[in-house]
């Protein structure tokens, strides 16, 4: 009963409900390419909340790794034909 | 490209950025010392996390949280960040017992996981924080894609 109560106080008006965090994470896990292809109703809440755990320390660990290379390689080359280079292949998807 | 989406808008930002990193020439003109390429590597991954805050502006939480990081990383604002923490942990507190439901018992110890992981996520209730969770991968996403096509075309060159 308790409970009840203060979801309904936390979500300023709008409760929240069972369905809606089900909702909120088959669409996380489609975000995952681990969990992407699987049933939302095969995957249990927890295993999507880990793998996101586990692909965001990935995608940080890129961009990491990125910028690493990057300010090795930024020493030696022209920027301005490096951004028009960049735009251009943007442009072109 | 549509010119106002997420992507344009932090491509033009980062690129900007960039231009500015590699604007630092060192005083010497030898070959940049490890110290100061660990200075550009630095200064690169703040204007990526920078560029990308800003485009989102303040229009989701990880986002001001990331501004507000970013804002407060000088060694005077140590106190600042402090006091912050101690905020965010009492309305995480009061956010993480609101939040948690029953059949979650199992998945809150994930979910604090995930707080960690995504800027502001201490201060948000489960529902936020996985809406703000999937946000927030699209932009990480489209900010590798960015730094990806950056290094292929500096390499090339």
């Amino acid at each position: 009963m308790s409970s009840r109560r203060s979801r309904s106080r936390q979500s300023s008006g709008s409760r929240i409900t069972d369905d809606q965090i089900i909702d909120l994470v088959s669409k996380l896990q489609q975000l995952i390419p681990e969990l992407r292809g699987r049933r939302s109703d095969k995957v249990s809440a927890s295993k999507v909340l880990q793998e996101t755990c586990n692909y965001i320390r990935n995608l940080h660990r890129q961009v990491d790794g990125l910028s690493d290379r990057l300010s090795q390689l930024l020493a030696s080359t022209d920027t301005d034909s490096d951004q028009a280079a960049v735009i251009r292949s943007l442009l072109m998807e | 490209m549509n010119p106002s989406s997420l992507k344009s808008r932090f491509t033009t930002r980062f690129l900007r950025a960039l231009t500015k990193i590699n604007a630092h020439k060192p005083i010497s003109s030898s070959s940049p010392g490890p110290g100061e390429i660990f200075q550009r590597y630095r200064r690169i991954k703040v204007a990526a996390d920078k560029s990308m805050a800003y485009s989102v502006r303040s229009r989701r939480t990880w986002s001001r949280a990331t501004l507000w990081r970013l804002r407060t990383r000088s060694p005077r604002s140590r106190l600042a960040t402090h006091a912050r923490r101690s905020w965010v942990k009492t309305r995480s507190t009061r956010a993480a017992s609101h939040g948690k439901e029953k059949k979650e018992d199992g998945g809150t110890v994930e979910a604090e996981e995930l707080r960690e992981l995504v800027p502001g996520g201490e201060a948000m209730d489960l529902c936020n924080l996985l809406d703000e969770t999937a946000h927030y991968i699209k932009c990480l996403t489209t900010q590798l894609d960015i730094l990806d096509r950056q290094e292929c075309t500096s390499r090339e060159l």
